[in-house]
């Protein structure tokens, strides 16, 4: 290399290569995409319950965007079991007053964690929820006290259209 | 490949030998020089290829029944096994066939792991292996779930959740991988898309796996490195076609039996019950192929960390070849090498026994100290053995031990006795 000098031929190389990389990802960010939640399924936002029937010490579960949402109508016992918990206790600290504004009622995603299984009522160590996969423990305010999930079930956006009603979503 | 002077009888033969060497490719795989003393275990090459095509063309002929659709995938299923002509057949021959094809390459890769395959020159051959096996579980994994049953949809839901351990984008990759907020239709048809596409990829492959290793030649017995062709080799038509062909033959036997005696064993009565988003099934246990990384991966308590301990328990195996520091390929000649072989095939067992097993109490403790063995076993023992080991002596050639001649000569002969 005697001389450093730009040619017609490099701007041609190095326009022709910075459309093609532009271009190329321009084509392949809507293959990318096309396989995120599309609109039909984005459109199964929320969900409206009917609670009436439910008693004291009983869970209602229904299907939201496909997964699972446990609504628990607690007993005293179980609102008083959750709230006495200390906080350094927990794995994934988290006030049971936070997680049900109204105590006698957890909404709460029936989704364990973990991987993803449905955890059973009434079960484990800690009186709330036992998953059967891979044996987390869940206590009534379905937060995660044993095993291997890193977090308490999730609490999706919900709300009470009226004293019967629940909203979710 | 090598260079031939191969030439054609017929004109019409050299007319189009000319234009394409098909015929030249043709003699070099019927002529190829194969190490004469290669044992039965060296079948299981073409008993995997024997295999994939057996997929294929079962896989082919059921997707002109089956439905991709979440409410109609199970009923079709159904539909294959009561009502297409011989569908139940095609479909225990598939379904059978992935476990068969599984038993193949883990013979194949142990005799590989047994006769030092894996050693210099043949790293890309061993490392195009490992992406065979990587795609062959990708493969498999998402086949079990086109019947929309129970263990195919408890399944699905807990192998993709694994990605959500990344952490930061791991919601959005599952949420990505499933095309919506939980396993659901739009998962079933990109599943099957895959599902159809991978063993095309994987025959891809074997035809790269097949030209690497026709550079070197195969690996024998002995491991040592041998002149091709000569005294030590044979063509590999008839002599090795024979042999993989009965050979082919016993193993087709076991394979009838699973197919036509015992068609459901190996699968599990969960995923005859449709898939059901509410509940999950008491005891979600992956096909017995997965087992020893399933135990791996439930054996660590941390959720990230149990994840990359699985994949690193299959990662590993790429970078055996360097892992592995003794120049002696064959176990044979490595006395305290074939001992920790052995461990390492009971500790696999072992690992996909508890696998099996809830994981609790003992088992847990026992898949525990399993997996820390299989990573010692790579990451300590084999760096380790390669300088430590006192190897036996090597023979110059594969005819050497047995028509003598040669100071090798009777260590070589101690050894092969104790072997059988």
């Amino acid at each position: 290399m005697s001389e450093k000098k730009t040619k017609r031929r490099d701007f041609l190389f190095t326009a022709t290569t910075a459309v093609g990389a532009v271009g190329a990802a321009a084509v392949v960010w809507p293959m990318i995409d096309q396989m995120n939640p599309d609109a039909s399924v984005k459109a199964l936002a929320s969900t409206e319950v009917d609670v009436s029937e439910l008693t004291p010490g009983n869970t209602l579960t229904v299907l939201w965007r496909g997964k699972p949402v446990f609504i628990r109508r607690r007993t005293q016992e179980e609102i008083d079991e959750a709230r006495a918990v200390k906080m350094e206790d927990l794995i994934h600290p988290e006030k049971d007053e936070d997680r049900a504004k109204n105590p006698e009622w957890l909404v709460m995603l029936g989704v364990c964690t973990h991987l993803g299984c449905v955890p059973l009522n009434d079960k484990g160590d800690y009186n709330g929820w036992f998953c059967p996969c891979h044996g987390s423990h869940y206590d009534t305010s379905g937060r995660i006290r044993k095993g291997p999930a890193p977090w308490n079930m999730e609490v999706p956006k919900y709300e009470f259209v009226d004293a019967n009603t629940i909203k979710i979503g | 490949m090598s260079d031939h002077d191969y030439r054609p009888k017929s004109k019409v033969g050299q007319w189009f030998n000319d234009r394409l060497p098909l015929l030249t490719l043709a003699n070099h795989l019927t002529d190829y020089p194969t190490p004469k003393n290669l044992n039965y275990w060296w079948t299981f090459g073409g008993i995997l290829t024997f295999c994939l095509i057996t997929q294929i063309v079962t896989g082919l002929t059921l997707a002109m029944h089956y439905i991709a659709h979440a409410d109609m995938a199970f009923e079709s299923v159904e539909h294959i096994m009561r009502d297409v002509n011989y569908g139940w057949l095609i479909r225990y021959i598939h379904a059978n066939g992935a476990s068969m094809f599984f038993l193949a390459v883990y013979i194949h890769i142990f005799r590989s792991l047994f006769y030092g395959s894996y050693k210099s020159p043949r790293e890309i051959i061993w490392i195009l292996g490992i992406i065979i096996y990587l795609l062959m579980m990708a493969a498999a994994f998402m086949g079990y779930v086109l019947p929309w049953g129970q263990m195919s949809f408890w399944g699905a839901t807990v192998i993709t959740n694994l990605f959500s351990a990344i952490p930061l984008v791991g919601e959005g990759i599952v949420t990505w991988l499933w095309g919506g907020y939980s396993v659901d239709n739009p998962t079933l048809t990109r599943f099957f898309t895959l599902h159809y596409l991978i063993p095309f990829l994987i025959l891809g492959l074997v035809v790269l796996h097949i030209w690497a290793l026709h550079v070197p030649g195969n690996n024998n017995p002995v491991g040592i490195d041998i002149k091709k062709p000569s005294k030590d080799t044979v063509p590999f038509h008839p002599y090795i076609v024979i042999k993989d062909g009965f050979a082919l033959l016993m193993f087709m036997i076991v394979f009838a039996f699973f197919v036509f005696y015992a068609p459901n064993i190996l699968g599990h009565a969960d995923n005859y019950i449709e898939a059901n988003p509410m509940v999950t099934p008491a005891h979600i246990v992956p096909e017995w192929y997965l087992l020893p990384f399933y135990a791996i991966l439930r054996s660590v308590p941390d959720k990230l960390l149990g994840v990359v301990a699985m994949l690193s328990a299959i990662l590993i195996l790429a970078v055996l070849p360097w892992l592995d520091t003794s120049k002696i390929r064959s176990a044979v000649f490595r006395p305290l090498y074939k001992q920790f072989y052995w461990i390492l095939v009971a500790d696999v067992l072992i690992l996909g026994y508890v696998g099996a097993m809830p994981a609790e109490g003992l088992y847990l403790l026992i898949a525990r100290v399993a997996t820390a063995y299989y990573f010692l076993h790579f990451l300590v023992i084999l760096p380790v053995l390669g300088f430590k080991e006192k190897t036996l002596p090597v023979p110059l050639s594969i005819t050497e031990p047995v028509l003598g001649g040669s100071p090798n000569l009777a260590g070589a002969r101690n050894k092969e006795s104790k072997i059988e």
